[in-house]
């Protein structure tokens, strides 16, 4: 009776587990459920479709392109990669030719799709389970708690896997045919690295609209709320953070060195912050390895400029210690995320 | 509808066996609400116990606590001789469950939903679709067990979740609520093969409900719940027997001395001034006949009236009281019982509480606080649930019950 008024409701969090595990993992079987769902799914079909489009119609005109600039291309290191990281329009420009689609590059579709694929396999993971009121029932399976939402994340993940991946094949395929380039051992390397790295950016994404799921009881509030995270994010986070960087930093008309370098500090501090942003700047590092001020830091760039060695290529365990800090801090952003989604899980009450 | 005492019900509990479901003083609050007040009782292995109560009495709570889904404010379970906030694992691999409202992935068929579940509980692939195909049988669904859940009705979800809840082989089952959208045929099916199982595999069975009729044929034993409290717990026979009862509902019919039937007003005018009778009333159900209320053993009293103005009794029958009877005046008298009930005598219908009529203790000095809020909060929606069933027993004693004692 002296209980406090607002007990929570938290068993899993409450009693740590005292037994050992049963054989197989509930969430394998909460996975392997969950995934031939997404699998034969109209949603797994539409996506794939839509980034397989997307990402031939990219690499369609820019290996048209390639091919039209010259054969002398061919000599170039790293040429496979390019057939991903540059549109026809880069091209054009730098040939001073008229592009014939205004096409974005594979690359950047995908870094504009991704979120949505992480969103569209997430968003109603926990609260269809509410809707369909299957959610009691399965709880009352051996299975933990937990087992449901890290099932739920492990299938998304694999089916966003699965589909970029055969996305990815199919377009390299392609392209090898289409440039008549066979890709060298770290052409592969890169793009498979690059493909670790993406699915990890969809991962976080997935893991925001999981804990949309889980938060709102409602799949299409949840899908609203993830969509216009992800339309924030990708289209006015650019804006918003050189806005926020001319408001804090401004750099005067002459600009002085510590003006530049604050507003330098400003930009690099938001941009990876951004999920986006450390996507864009690994995949940068990872497929354009050209070293570009895009893809350091403002005091990377100052040793760079010390040292005169602007220009000049990364090796790929360069890209690597590039991109690992994007990486982690990608990695950390998700964690957030299902962690919050793990805990408002465990804390609900189980009845609709 | 009279009560009937099944096989099972007459073979009466096994005390030597260990109870598989053990509630100790559960409470639950929610807030400043108590959805469960010190809730106890136990189950034991082959008994069916029903818990009963109006809606928002506290019983899918109960049920969530049992197993482990939700955490107990105060007060322990055990089941299968487990704390289920301890070890939900193991509680859950013993206990088949089916929620009040029972969902299922309307994009699988009936089949794959159950496969889930035996794949859930680690049922090797073979065994599980003999299993499978067998409880779909046993429920009726055999014929639809290929197509997709989104097809099928309220009803034959519900069966689908009998199933579903039957597939682990638990030595628990706990159903909330089973009947409540099942056609007439299907309860009685239904009932019978929750019976037959709870016979033959010696299982313990919690049914959850509010249609009374239903269930008391196959509970042994019930617990009368009501605004998170138990107010009566024992066999549907010892609740509906004499001591715990405040009146006798008597059907009467009688000739007069012509021979020709008496009408229904003659009938109220010899019996009306009765001493001991409550009210007379037309019986809805047999014309001619009337329905009188009144003190218990009053049939004899009645006898005399008859005769003292001539007329011949062709028809005296003493109703055996409903369990939604005998709910309506537990619940009734839990309503209205006064905040403070002396020690023990929360319902207090009965001079001294019968040896197998298990009441909960008045705690009198919580009571009047707690009912003070529910007042404020969840009252409208238990006293017009309340109301329902008292209009709904037939028996049309409410104004007169309200002077009993209490
Ligand atoms: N999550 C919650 N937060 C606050 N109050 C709750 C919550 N869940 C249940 N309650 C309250 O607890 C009480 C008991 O609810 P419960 O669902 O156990 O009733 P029930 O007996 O199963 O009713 P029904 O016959 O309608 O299924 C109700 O008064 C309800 O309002
Ligand atoms: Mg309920």
């Amino acid at each position: 009776m002296s209980a406090p008024a607002t007990a929570p409701t938290s068993p899993g969090i409450a009693h740590p587990r005292s037994e050992t595990r049963p054989p197989s993992g509930g969430w394998r079987i909460v996975a392997a459920k969950e995934l031939a769902d997404h699998l034969g799914s109209t949603r797994f079909v539409v996506l794939f479709v839509v980034l397989g489009l997307a990402g031939a119609s990219a690499v369609y005109s820019v290996s048209q392109q390639i091919v039209s600039v010259a054969a002398g291309v061919r000599s170039t290191e790293s040429l496979f990669p390019l057939l991903f990281t540059l549109s026809a329009s880069d091209i054009a420009v730098a040939t001073q030719q008229s592009a014939n689609t205004p096409l974005p590059s594979f690359v950047a579709l995908i870094s504009l799709l991704a979120p949505l694929l992480g969103i569209a396999f997430g968003f109603d993971a926990v609260n269809r389970e509410r809707s369909e009121r299957t959610l009691p029932r399965l709880l009352a399976q051996p299975i933990y708690r937990d087992d449901v939402i890290n099932g739920k994340f492990a299938a998304g993940l694999a089916a966003i896997g699965i589909a970029l991946g055969a996305v990815l094949v199919v377009i390299a395929a392609w392209g090898v045919i289409q440039l008549g380039v066979i890709p060298t051992a770290e052409d592969v390397a890169r793009i498979v690295v690059w493909y670790v790295v993406a699915i990890v950016y969809i991962g976080f994404w997935l893991a925001l609209a999981t804990l949309c799921s889980v938060v709102m009881r409602r799949a299409a509030s949840s899908a609203l709320v993830a969509i216009s995270a992800w339309l924030i994010v990708s289209l006015f986070g650019g804006l918003l953070i050189s806005t926020v960087v001319g408001l804090l930093a401004p750099v005067s008309a002459s600009p002085t060195t510590a003006e530049v370098i604050a507003n330098g500090h400003l930009q690099d501090a938001l941009t990876r912050i951004s999920p986006d942003g450390m996507f864009q700047i690994a995949t940068q590092a990872i497929l354009d390895p050209h070293v570009t001020a895009g893809i350091l830091t403002i005091d990377q760039r100052v040793a760079v400029a010390q040292q005169g060695v602007a220009g000049s290529i990364l090796s790929l365990d360069q890209s690597l210690l590039v991109v690992g800090p994007q990486v982690l801090a990608i990695v950390a952003l998700s964690v957030v995320c299902f962690a919050l989604a793990y805990i408002a899980f465990m804390r609900q009450e189980v009845r609709a | 509808m009279v009560t009937q005492a099944s096989p099972l019900a007459e073979r009466g509990r096994d005390s030597t066996l260990e109870p598989v479901i053990e509630a100790r003083r559960l409470t639950k609050r929610y807030g400043a609400r108590v959805a469960v007040d010190d809730l106890s009782f136990e189950v034991r292995p082959g008994e069916v116990f029903g818990l009963l109560g109006p809606n928002g009495a506290g019983k899918t709570t109960t049920v969530l606590m049992l197993l482990g889904l939700t955490e107990p404010t105060s007060g322990e379970a055990r089941v299968v001789g487990v704390d289920p906030m301890r070890d939900p694992l193991e509680v859950k691999r013993h206990v088949g469950y089916m929620p009040d409202t029972v969902g299922f992935y309307d994009g699988l068929s009936a089949r794959e939903n159950l496969a889930y579940t035996a794949r859930l509980n680690r049922i090797p692939r073979a065994e599980a679709a003999e299993r499978i195909s067998d409880l779909l049988a046993q429920v009726g669904l055999a014929e639809v067990a290929a197509q997709k859940v989104d097809t099928f009705s309220r009803g034959m979800r519900q069966r689908l979740g009998v199933a579903d809840a039957l597939l682990k082989d638990p030595s628990v089952l706990i159903l909330d609520e089973p009947t409540a959208s099942l056609d007439p045929e299907g309860v009685v099916e239904l009932l019978a093969l929750i019976e037959r199982i709870a016979l033959e595999r010696r299982i313990a069975v919690l049914l959850s409900s509010h249609l009374l009729d239903q269930v008391q044929a196959i509970c042994q034993r019930v617990g009368i719940f009501y605004r998170g409290r138990l107010i009566a717990e024992g066999s549907v026979r010892d609740l509906a027997s004499e001591g715990s009862r405040t009146q006798d509902v008597v059907e009467v019919g009688a000739q007069a001395s012509d021979g020709h039937p008496a009408g229904v007003d003659l009938l109220t005018a010899a019996l009306r001034g009765t001493p001991g009778v409550a009210s007379v009333a037309p019986d809805p159900d047999a014309p001619g006949r009337v329905l009188v209320t009144g003190a218990p053993g009053i049939a004899g009293a009645l006898t005399s009236a008859l005769a003292a103005t001539g007329l011949h009794p062709v028809h005296l029958r003493t109703h055996e009281e409903r369990l939604d009877a005998i709910y309506a005046r537990l619940v009734h008298a839990a309503a209205e019982a006064p905040a403070a009930a002396p020690e023990g005598r929360t319902v207090s219908l009965a001079p001294a509480p019968r040896r197998s009529i298990r009441r909960a203790p008045g705690r009198a000095g919580h009571r009047r606080p707690e009912r003070s809020d529910q007042d404020g909060g969840n009252a409208d929606r238990s006293n017009r649930d309340g109301g329902d069933h008292d209009r709904g027993d037939g028996h049309d004693h409410r104004d007169d019950d309200a002077g009993g004692p209490r």
